[in-house]
C-alpha cells in the first residue's frame, strides 16, 4: 500500500469517530477533567463556590484534624474489612453448597440474589425496621421472656456500624454467591474426580486445590466488593443518617455533606481526593497484576 | 507451588480416574436422606429463611393497621389485613410541604429512566461497535481511560458535573440527570458492547463490507437484530441500576423532581410527626417493585447482567 495515498489519518474511518465522541468526551472531559478539576481544588480554601486561592495542604490538614472525618475513616475501615472478609466467606460456602448437584437450585438461587436487585435505600429502610428497639428483635426476643435482651445497633454508638454491615451483607452476598458459583463451574471435573480417588477429603479439596484455581475470579470479586465499600452511602443515610450522633458517619457521606450542606466545597474535595486515593491504592495493584503482565505479548 | 504440583499429578491421574468412576457400578447410589444431604438442604433452608424475612416482616408491616403494630410483633402476620396503608404511601404520604405520596417519585423515576436507558444504550452500542470493528487510532487509549474511570468514586466527579451542568443550563432538570446517567453508564455498557461485537465472525463483517454496506448500513441491518440478547442484558443493568440511584437524583434534581428513591427516603426518614410504620413499609416495597418485577422476569440474564455490571457498584 502506498502510504501517500491515504487520506490524512484524521479523516480515515470518520463515522467510527464520530460515534466515538462521546466516550471520548466522557473519558476526557468528565473522567479525567473531573478528577483533575477536583484534586487541584483541594488545595483551594473554597468555600460556597470554588475559588482559586490556593492554600497548599491546608484542607487536607483541616481534613484529617477533623474528628467526623476520622470517625468516617475509622468506621470505613471496619466495614471494609467486615464487608470484606465475610462476604467472601459467605459467598463462597453459599456457592459451593449450591454445586453440589442439588435440587432446587434455581429457587435457592433466586432468593439468595434477589436482594441486589433492591436499592440500598430500600435494604437500609427494611434493616432499620427489623433492627427497630422498640418493635424489632429485640422487642420480639423480650416479649419471649428475656427482660434484659439488648440488640440495638443502630441506636448503640459503639456497634452502629455492624447494624450497618448486616444490611450491606444482606444486599450483597448474593452477587458474590453468584460470581463465586461461576467460578466453580469453571473448574474441571476431572478434578474432583482426581481428588476423590486420592482419598484428599472435600474441604482439603476445596482449601487447597479448588479455591488457589479460583485465584482469578477471587481478585475480581475483591476489587469490585473494594470499590464498592469505598462508595458506602446510601445505605448509612437511609438506616441511621450517620446518627447516633456521628457514629456512622462515613467518607463519602462527609464529602456530600461538605459540598452540599456545610457549603465547605474546599473540604469536600479534600475528603473525595482522599477516597479516590484509597481506591487507587486498590485498583493499581489489581490492574497490574491483570493486564500487567499481558502487555508483553500485545 | 506446591499445591499445583500436587495439581498437576493429579489431572494427570484424572484420565485413569474417569476410567474407574465409568465402570459398572457407576457413582456412589443416592440415598435421599444422607446425612450429607440433611446438612446442605438445612443449611441452604435456613439461609434461605434469613433472606427472605425482610421482604416477609415488610408485607406483614405494610398489611397491618398501627394499633396492632404498636401492640403485636413485627413477625406476626396481620390479624385484619388493611390496604389503607398500601394507598396512603402511594397517594398521600407527605414530604415536606408536599402530600401526593410516592406517585410523583414514581413518574419522575419513570421520566427519569426510561430516557436514560434509551440514550445510554444508544450510545454506548454504537461506540462499542466502533471500537470493536472500526479501530482507529488512539481508541484504546480512550477506551483505557473510560474503563479506568469506572472505578473513581463518583464523589470526585460530583462537583465538575454540577458545573458542566449549571453552564449548560440543565443543572436540577430531569434532562440533566438522565444526561449524567447515561456518562455513568458509559463504561460498563460500553464494555458490555464492544466484547459482543468483537465475538460475532468477522467473515459476515467483512462479507458485508464487500457487499457495499457502511458503517451504519452494517450496524442497523447485521449487528443490531444479531445483538438482542446483549440489549437485554444491557436494558437490565441500566433499568435496575437507575431506578436504584439516590446519589445522582440527591445531587443532579431539586425537590419537585425528585426520584422515588429519594423521595422515599425522605417520607421515611421525616422528623415530624408520628411515624407510621405501615405506610412506610408499603413505600418500601412499592419502591422496590420495580427492579423485583426486572429480576423475576429476566431470569438468568439478570445474573448475567449484574457479572457484567457489577464494577458499576
Amino acid at each position: 500500500m502506498a502510504a501517500t495515498r491515504r487520506p490524512p489519518t484524521l479523516f480515515r474511518n470518520l463515522n467510527a469517530k464520530i460515534a466515538a465522541i462521546p466516550m471520548i468526551l466522557t473519558a476526557l472531559v468528565v473522567f479525567v477533567g473531573g478528577t483533575a478539576w477536583t484534586v487541584v481544588y483541594s488545595f483551594t480554601n473554597s468555600r460556597l463556590l470554588p475559588r482559586e486561592k490556593f492554600v497548599g495542604l491546608d484542607q487536607y490538614e483541616r481534613l484529617w484534624s477533623s474528628n467526623k472525618w476520622l470517625i468516617s475513616i475509622e468506621n470505613l475501615f471496619i466495614y471494609g474489612i467486615c464487608s470484606l472478609v465475610l462476604s467472601l466467606i459467605i459467598g463462597f460456602v453459599l456457592a459451593a453448597l449450591l454445586d453440589q448437584k442439588i435440587r432446587f437450585e434455581n429457587t435457592f438461587r433466586t432468593i439468595l440474589l434477589y436482594p441486589f436487585a433492591l436499592s440500598f435505600i430500600v435494604t437500609g429502610l427494611v434493616w432499620q425496621w427489623i433492627l427497630n428497639p422498640q418493635f424489632g428483635i429485640q422487642a420480639v426476643v423480650r416479649s419471649l421472656g428475656f427482660e434484659s435482651f439488648s440488640f440495638d445497633p443502630l441506636y448503640n454508638p459503639d456497634i452502629v456500624i455492624y447494624g450497618i454491615l448486616i444490611a450491606g451483607l444482606w444486599q450483597s452476598t448474593g452477587l458474590i454467591m453468584c460470581l463465586m458459583l461461576a467460578g466453580l463451574r469453571g473448574i474441571d471435573e476431572d478434578i474432583w474426580k482426581a481428588a476423590r480417588i486420592d482419598g484428599i477429603p472435600m474441604w482439603k479439596t476445596y482449601l487447597f486445590i479448588v479455591i488457589p484455581m479460583m485465584r482469578p475470579v477471587f481478585i475480581t470479586t475483591l476489587v469490585i466488593i473494594a470499590s464498592g465499600i469505598v462508595r458506602v452511602y446510601d445505605l448509612v443515610v437511609a438506616q441511621t443518617s450517620g446518627g447516633p450522633g456521628i457514629s456512622s458517619e462515613v467518607p463519602a457521606k462527609y464529602v456530600y455533606d461538605a459540598m452540599f450542606l456545610s457549603q465547605n466545597l474546599g473540604q469536600g474535595f479534600a475528603g473525595s481526593t482522599m477516597m479516590l486515593l484509597a481506591v487507587i491504592i486498590v485498583i493499581v495493584p489489581w490492574a497490574y497484576l491483570e493486564f500487567g503482565g499481558r502487555k508483553r505479548h500485545v | 507451588m506446591s499445591n499445583t504440583g500436587a495439581l498437576n499429578i493429579a489431572a494427570a491421574g484424572a484420565d485413569a480416574a474417569a476410567h474407574d468412576l465409568a465402570g459398572p457400578r457407576g457413582a456412589r447410589p443416592k440415598r435421599a436422606l444422607s446425612g450429607r444431604n440433611i446438612m446442605i438442604y438445612g443449611t441452604l433452608a435456613v439461609v434461605s429463611l434469613y433472606y427472605l424475612l425482610p421482604l416477609y416482616v415488610m408485607m406483614v408491616t405494610s398489611l397491618k393497621g398501627m394499633p396492632e403494630i404498636r401492640m403485636g410483633n413485627i413477625f406476626a402476620p396481620p390479624m385484619e389485613i388493611t390496604f389503607e396503608p398500601w394507598v396512603k404511601a402511594w397517594a398521600t404520604a407527605c414530604t415536606g410541604l408536599n402530600c401526593e405520596g410516592l406517585s410523583r417519585g414514581f413518574w419522575n423515576s419513570v421520566r427519569i429512566t426510561v430516557p436514560s436507558v434509551f440514550l445510554s444504550i444508544a450510545i454506548a452500542s454504537i461506540n462499542g461497535y466502533a471500537l470493536a470493528n472500526w479501530r482507529f487510532k488512539g481508541a484504546n487509549l480512550f477506551f483505557t481511560i473510560l474503563i479506568v474511570g469506572a472505578f473513581i468514586p463518583y464523589q470526585v466527579m460530583l462537583y465538575p458535573l454540577v458545573i458542566i451542568l449549571r453552564e449548560m443550563g440543565l443543572y436540577g432538570s430531569l434532562t440533566g440527570l438522565v444526561l449524567v446517567h447515561s456518562v455513568f453508564g458509559m463504561p460498563i455498557l460500553t464494555l458490555l458492547f464492544r466484547n459482543y461485537f468483537t465475538s460475532v465472525p468477522e467473515e459476515l463483517f467483512k462479507a458485508a463490507r464487500v457487499d457495499g454496506a457502511g458503517f451504519w448500513g452494517i450496524y442497523f441491518k447485521i449487528m443490531l437484530p444479531m445483538s438482542l440478547p446483549i440489549f437485554v442484558v444491557a436494558m437490565i443493568i441500566q433499568i435496575t441500576g437507575i431506578w436504584n440511584d439516590f446519589l445522582f437524583g440527591v445531587v443532579y434534581t431539586k425537590p419537585d423532581l425528585y426520584p422515588m428513591t429519594v423521595q422515599l427516603n425522605n417520607i421515611v426518614n421525616s422528623v415530624q410527626g408520628v411515624k407510621e410504620y405501615n405506610v412506610n413499609m408499603a413505600a418500601t416495597i412499592i419502591t422496590g417493585l420495580v427492579p423485583l418485577i426486572v429480576y423475576f422476569a429476566s431470569g438468568k440474564l439478570f445474573v448475567r447482567g449484574i457479572a457484567a455490571g457489577a464494577v458499576k457498584g
